[in-house]
């Protein structure tokens, strides 16, 4: 019956497209950026005065930026970088919304000191948060993994924490907690479990946030900072040869959409999938 | 209603105590600390000394906290090192263009969005719902300074109507002023129309299911007066909700557009604060933007009460 | 004989789904004459409720729906109205009384600006005359201190106040046809004989023919002179309330009346139930609708679906066998005292 239940669900989710859809880019791009140096016959610091700012042609697909460098291989390797910013942002905040927002709703002393920090955190504008944290820690890649793992991890938790109090309340829990059940196994055998679903739609809208929010904060020249090729320092660059260079602006903002609008669509398609209303509606 | 008010300001001092204490640690994680990290790797252990002294970095770190608090509730921001003037005085200066984007922002984004939603609740599951909806998937993962960089791309290069940078006070004229601010007011406006179509049209679709949305076609109502009298009010409450949450991602989003366009407004000072290294404006600066984040939210949550009845006499 | 206020001829309200066309309403024809209170009586899921709301296309907004026959309310055909006539019609000529009138009432608006907004809307009459006719009809449906509750908010009433509430707004345009869809399902069972009662009262003051739709033959009992069975989207029992408790014909009225509570019978006795539940429209059996829980099917039934016979003038049924069923009927009910 169970079984039967998941092989019903993997087929459900299957078929939504928005889901397929999503998933089917994003693996692309990942896959882009995993095999750049398969891909492209160019590094992404190879320089070369003389075919500076050329436009899309045969030889350089997407055009060469101000110091000659392959715009398509800057950035494939700069998905490495963004892509991968935004996949341990989601990680590390995931798991630390998890511990925090499971814990909270366990003890209820915890809980006030722990909401209280998440709600003066919430209540700092994100990306004024990570940059006030980024004039702090310097520009680098790393810093802004734990600029924006502190930004994002409070409202993770909260999505936990609120859905761990249901489970909570149930008198099952209350049945195990009678049979001498210790708290530990009850946390992570019991509550944990119920909470992943929720967890894992927020983490890949975190996923699509903490992209955007690199790309603004390299943009700004306050995250990973030139020569290493981000999506958004190749931008910051762009600003400067606008007029001059289309295909600077085009295809890093092109390439940011297509990564964000499929992380949207995956997460929409998850939470359809794993929305109790309409799992409701199903059985 | 007084006891609500009451009750929902006292649950601020929490959030504030936190806010403040993240801000005033903000400054103390810099490797090596502030004074160090102002005057460049260059400077003499007796540099830094003196620096810390000056700035009263060397006390222990919870009167810093206190005293710094205690500066914050009289009104007093601290000064800028770099600037030669008040934090206070640096935020008054730079507030203008950012409070005037952040509200044709969202005008824009209210004018574009709830018409949409409504449109597209209404005509639900038909082409011109998917189509809006499709667009407004779109839309939201198109960042603010990326679509800006395209506005600009376009309008600079191909369509001449507008300018694509730079920045008029109001006393230059109502329109000048406004002019300057639709192409950022548009990069910035349209994740938040796309979010509020969203929202619209999901909170439509709840209330138009209801029995009293009949009732109101069994009076004989036009269906304009069926939506936008008896849903939309009712609607309405979740939208309120959201169009706060949203102003709070404009102010941020601004800071980000205002240096596409170049606006001297709060992104700029931020901005240049950051490269001279000049943390007690950071600080100022986000300190600002949360208080007034944390107190547009407070009003729309005392809004609810004179949109909804049963609120008002509901909550304790 | 007077004409009829309302006249429906041969009905069907076919619904377009996914799955395809589901015929919710399938042939239903009868007519409401002035003063008269109808009742349409059947288990939920047998097509009253769209039936009703049918007859001012209330689902047009909601459904992609679509109609066939005939509903001719004063020898105009509703179904073929223009969207600006079709509203003159609702809320002036006919209203509708809702089950649930906590859900059906604009929480975010009073009582008084509920009631006032038909009022203007259809008597042209100002604020201020909309509000002194909003109280009077408030006063008139039994609600205490009007002038005061006009200002109250729905949530603020209690259900039984609600619900006048409704049947003032309902009323207040003077209708000639009022539609009262279990008006009184939601309410607490002494509530219910208020709202009953106030119906009757206003029904004999004002003389509007009243649709009564219900679940409950009891209620049919207390109130209706006339009554219609409907099962699947069809009339399968139709004649005058005396003679629908007397001589039933049609098994499934049967199995309705036998499964009433009485409080004079015995107790140790079951109460009888009708043994399956309504199928679903989307497959609705062949022949006869009822055969799949009907006990006196045969294979007649199966196959072929029976006409609607007149037995006598004011006694229509669907049945092939009712001769002999109620001729059964008859025996048991003696057999028992009835």
């Amino acid at each position: 019956m169970r079984r039967e239940q998941r092989s019903l669900a993997i087929r459900r989710i299957g078929g939504s497209p928005a889901f397929v859809a999503g998933a089917a880019i994003f693996l692309l791009l990942a896959a882009l950026a995993l095999f750049a140096p398969w891909l492209t016959s160019y590094g992404p610091y190879d320089m070369k005065v003389t075919e500076r700012l050329n436009a899309p042609s045969g030889t350089h697909l997407l055009g060469t930026d101000e110091f000659g460098r392959d715009l398509l291989t800057r950035l494939m390797y700069g998905a490495r970088v963004s892509i991968g910013v935004g996949l341990v942002v989601a990680l590390l905040s995931s798991l630390l919304g998890l511990l925090i927002g499971v814990y909270a709703a366990y003890y209820k002393t915890l809980d006030h000191v722990l909401m209280r920090i998440c709600d003066g955190l919430v209540a700092i504008p994100g990306i004024l948060l990570a940059i006030a944290l980024m004039a702090a820690l310097g520009a680098s890649a790393l810093n802004v993994v734990i600029a924006l793992t502190i930004v994002f991890t409070p409202n993770i938790a909260r999505v936990v924490r609120s859905s761990a109090l249901i489970v909570k309340e149930q008198t099952y829990i209350e049945a195990m907690r009678a049979q001498g059940a210790g708290d530990l196994r009850i946390i992570w055998r019991h509550i944990v479990p119920n909470t992943l679903s929720p967890l894992l739609v927020q983490a890949s809208f975190v996923f699509a946030e903490a992209i955007i929010s690199e790309a603004a904060l390299s943009f700004l020249g306050a995250g990973v900072p030139a020569p290493e090729p981000s999506w958004g320092n190749i931008l910051q660059a762009s600003k400067l040869v606008i007029y001059k260079a289309w295909w600077m602006v085009v295809f890093p903002g092109a390439i940011i959409v297509l990564s964000v609008l499929s992380l949207n669509l995956l997460g929409d398609g998850l939470r359809d999938w794993l929305d109790p209303r309409v799992k409701g509606k199903r059985t | 209603m007084l006891a609500y008010v009451a009750k929902r300001l006292l649950s601020l001092v929490p959030v504030l105590f936190v806010v403040t204490i993240v801000l005033f640690l903000i400054i103390h994680v810099t490797p090596g600390g502030p004074a160090a990290s102002i005057l460049g790797l260059e400077a003499s252990g007796e540099e830094i000394a003196e620096l810390n002294q000056e700035l009263g970095l060397d006390r222990p770190i919870a009167l810093q906290y206190v005293s710094w608090v205690g500066k914050v509730l009289r009104g007093d921001l601290g000064n800028s090192i770099f600037m030669n003037q008040s934090v206070a005085q640096a935020i008054r200066e730079h507030a203008g263009p950012t409070l005037s984007l952040a509200i044709i922002a969202q005008f824009i984004a209210i004018a574009l969005a709830i018409p949409f939603g409504i449109w597209a609740a209404y005509k639900r599951g038909t082409a011109a719902d998917f189509t809006l909806m499709g667009i407004s998937l779109l839309g939201m993962a198109v960042p603010g300074f990326l679509l800006g960089l395209f506005l600009m791309l376009l309008f600079g290069v191909h369509l001449q109507w507008l300018p694509v940078a730079g920045y008029k006070e109001l006393s230059a004229g109502f329109w000048e002023h406004v002019k300057h601010l639709i192409l950022p007011g548009l990069s910035l406006g349209t994740i938040q129309a796309a979010l509020i179509t969203r929202m619209t049209r999901s909170s439509m679709l709840d209330v138009l299911n209801l029995n009293y949305i009949k009732t109101a076609r069994s009076k004989g109502l036009r269906e304009s007066g069926v939506l936008l009298k008896h849903a939309f009010r009712n609607a309405f409450l979740p939208i309120l909700t959201v169009l706060g949450q949203t102003f709070g991602t404009l102010v941020t989003g601004a800071v980000v557009v205002e240096s596409i366009f170049n606006i001297p407004g709060l992104g700029q000072l931020i901005l240049n604060s950051i490269a001279r290294r000049d943390y007690s404006v950071i600080q100022g600066v986000v300190l600002v933007a949360t208080l007034l984040y944390v107190g547009i939210n407070l009003i729309i949550d005392l809004l609810y009460g004179a949109v909804d009845p049963r609120v008002r006499l509901d909550r304790k | 004989m007077p004409t009829p206020l309302l006249a429906i001829n041969q009905l069907k309200t076919h619904f377009h789904t996914e799955r395809g066309k589901v015929t919710a309403v399938n042939g239903v024809s009868f007519s409401v004459k002035q003063g008269e209170i109808i009742g349409i009586v059947g288990e939920s899921g047998c097509g009253k409720s769209v039936m009703s709301q049918s007859i001012v296309r209330l689902l047009d907004h909601t459904d992609d729906i679509s109609y066939e026959g005939e509903v001719l309310f004063d020898g105009r055909d509703l179904l073929r109205l223009s969207p600006a006539e079709l509203r003159a019609v609702r809320g002036n000529d006919i209203a509708i009384v809702f089950q649930d009138p906590q859900a059906s009432l604009n929480p975010v608006y009073t009582i008084g600006e509920q009631i006032g907004e038909v009022i203007r809307l259809h008597q042209g009459l100002s604020k201020k005359q909309a509000r002194q006719r909003t109280i009077d009809m408030l006063r008139l449906t039994g609600i205490p201190s009007p002038e005061v509750r006009v200002d109250d908010y729905p949530h603020e009433l209690s259900g039984g106040m609600q619900q006048r509430a409704m049947i003032a707004m309902a009323l207040s345009c003077e209708p000639r046809l009022l539609i009262a869809d279990e008006p009184t399902t939601a309410l607490d069972v002494t509530i219910q004989a208020q709202i009953l009662d106030l119906i009757v009262s206003l029904n004999e003051r004002l003389g509007m023919g009243v649709l009564f739709i219900t679940h409950d033959l009891g209620v049919v009992a207390e109130i209706c002179t006339g009554v219609k069975v409907m099962y699947l989207g069809q009339i399968v029992e139709e004649t005058t309330t005396e003679r629908l408790f007397e001589s039933p014909l049609h098994p499934y009225t049967q199995g309705l009346i036998a499964s009433i509570p009485r409080l004079d019978g015995d107790r140790r006795e079951k109460l009888h139930v009708i043994e399956g539940s309504v199928p679903s429209l989307a497959n609705a059996p062949k022949g006869c609708g009822f055969s799949t829980r009907c006990p006196y099917a045969d294979g007649k039934c199966r196959e072929t679906e029976p006409p609607l016979r007149q037995h006598r003038s004011d006694h229509g049924v669907k049945c092939w066998h009712y001769e002999a069923i109620a001729e059964g009927w008859r025996e048991e009910a003696a057999g028992h005292g009835r």
